[in-house]
């Protein structure tokens, strides 16, 4: 057996082949990370100090938050991918990690807004790193849109390419306009790979679980939405054919 | 070029072009917050600097599907494409004759609508300096999105659901640099970040814009 270069993998019934597989392990293992962090999170960590209870929330807001960044950076190598080596699978990725970004995005909003409540003494505040999740948000939107706006699937996976290289540069550019309203509210990053955790130890081991858990189920979603985007692919190829 | 400048101007200008509906948007914007917020001095003159940027920035959002609609649809978008200058410098025209049509003459009006909005008087020079500075960047951005959408049928609330986001580093830097000139505070550094943003988006976007309209035609 030869082996296979990295862009074999792209071939579209190759795909179907191993993500078939892949799949239930993905998302069982998404299971099992998620309810690991969770119910570990949740039910056998002591309350912290100041916050009480509502530190919890942490095992669901910062990997929403890490994976609604890192979808849209999926999204972009995919983008360019498409546009260098035009392989299908690799646009159609990045139209079905869009909607689980979105979702990514509006979970680490809300859970973001509940805790801000109690903690902050408000649901929503003008500040830096919530603005600039906004935006995002509003960018996964635009993006979206385009891509149901355009019949032609070819034309429509290059514009939202395009569209997602422009948007990333501006999503950063608003990222750091934002600074410029000086009043952050929001506390800086809790976990690093250099630095020193800010975390304590009974916090963070559950965290990792649920951060592990977060891009198994990312993974495992944006296959299947892939996965249906080639099975619809084929079916319209079908009903051309057919029609003919 | 610079005859298709010359024509884009004359098409904006002359009747049914659409030049000055951005203007009269402009002013009803303006005129529309102070019934919605209610007309006391001090909190007019505290949020005029946001309000004359927005308002700058929605009115310039009007006329962009005009930007390439009427040329795709009469097929002079392809003769364009077909034509000895490159789509860049294209992109490049279509962008300068709307900044030409909406972005000039609303720096122009914005201190006398801001004079509605009791700004303060020192700020007016600031507003005519960031809207001259902004402006470009939202025409270049504006175009961008126009080229995005302009094989789509209705394409204007995608247009502006696309462009919009992509406006806001410009109107936070823009509407910063006049409130700190409003509070006596030295406006430079957001002045330069604007400075920057409309540099860079008019030396890269061109290209998006050109890449763009290639694969709409194709």
């Amino acid at each position: 057996m030869t082996i296979m270069s990295m862009w074999g993998y792209a071939n579209p019934k190759r795909f179907m082949g191993w993500t078939g597989p892949v799949l239930p392990w993905a998302f069982g293992g998404a299971a099992v990370c998620l309810s690991v962090g969770l119910i570990w999170g949740f039910f056998f960590t002591p309350d912290e100090l100041r916050q009480g209870s509502t530190v919890k929330i942490i095992y669901l807001h910062v990997p929403a938050a890490l994976m609604a960044i890192n979808a849209w950076i999926m999204m972009l190598v995919t983008s360019l991918i498409w546009l260098v080596r035009r392989h299908h699978v690799s646009a159609l990725a990045a139209k079905a990690a869009a909607p689980v970004g979105v979702a990514m995005t509006l979970i680490a909003l809300a859970t973001g807004a509940i805790w801000g409540q109690p903690m902050w003494g408000t649901y929503w505040a003008w500040d830096p790193r919530l603005t600039s999740f906004l935006i995002l948000f509003l960018f996964y939107l635009g993006y979206m849109a385009l891509w149901a706006a355009i019949d032609d699937p070819d034309t429509a996976a290059d514009l939202t390419s395009v569209l997602c290289m422009v948007g990333s540069v501006f999503a950063l550019l608003s990222r750091y306009a934002v600074n410029f309203w000086n009043q952050g509210l929001h506390q800086g990053a809790s976990l690093s790979l250099d630095k020193e955790e800010n975390v304590a130890d009974v916090f963070y081991q559950p965290l990792l679980f649920a951060i592990a858990g977060f891009v198994l189920l990312f993974f495992a979603l944006v296959l299947m939405r892939t996965r249906t985007e080639i099975r619809i692919r084929r079916l319209r190829a079908l009903i051309r054919r057919e029609g003919q | 070029m610079i005859a298709l400048l010359r024509r884009d101007l004359m098409l904006a200008t002359r009747a049914g072009g659409g030049f000055g509906l951005g203007l009269v948007f402009f002013l009803i914007v303006v005129v529309l917050v102070p019934f919605g917020v209610g007309p006391e001095t001090a909190i007019l003159s505290r949020i005029a600097p946001g309000i004359l940027w927005v308002a700058a920035l929605l009115a310039a959002l009007l006329s962009l599907d005009r930007i390439f609609a009427l040329d795709h649809e009469d097929g002079t978008l392809t003769l364009l494409a077909t034509a000895p200058i490159p789509l860049e410098a294209v992109a490049v025209v279509k962008a300068a004759a709307h900044w030409l049509t909406t972005g000039v003459p609303l720096a122009i009006a914005a201190p006398v609508l801001g004079v509605l909005l009791h700004l303060d008087p020192s700020a007016f020079v600031l507003v005519i300096v960031t809207l001259l500075l902004g402006t470009p960047a939202l025409s270049v951005i504006g175009t961008f999105g126009a080229a995005l959408t302009v094989g789509v049928r209705r394409g204007g609330l995608l247009l502006s659901l696309i462009v919009l986001p992509l406006y806001v580093p410009t109107l936070i830097f823009g509407a910063e640099a006049v409130r700190r000139g409003v509070d006596g505070l030295d406006p430079a550094t957001p002045l330069l970040m604007l400075g920057g943003i409309t540099a860079g988006a008019v030396a890269l976007l061109p290209f998006a814009t050109a890449a763009v309209l290639r694969m709409n035609l194709r």
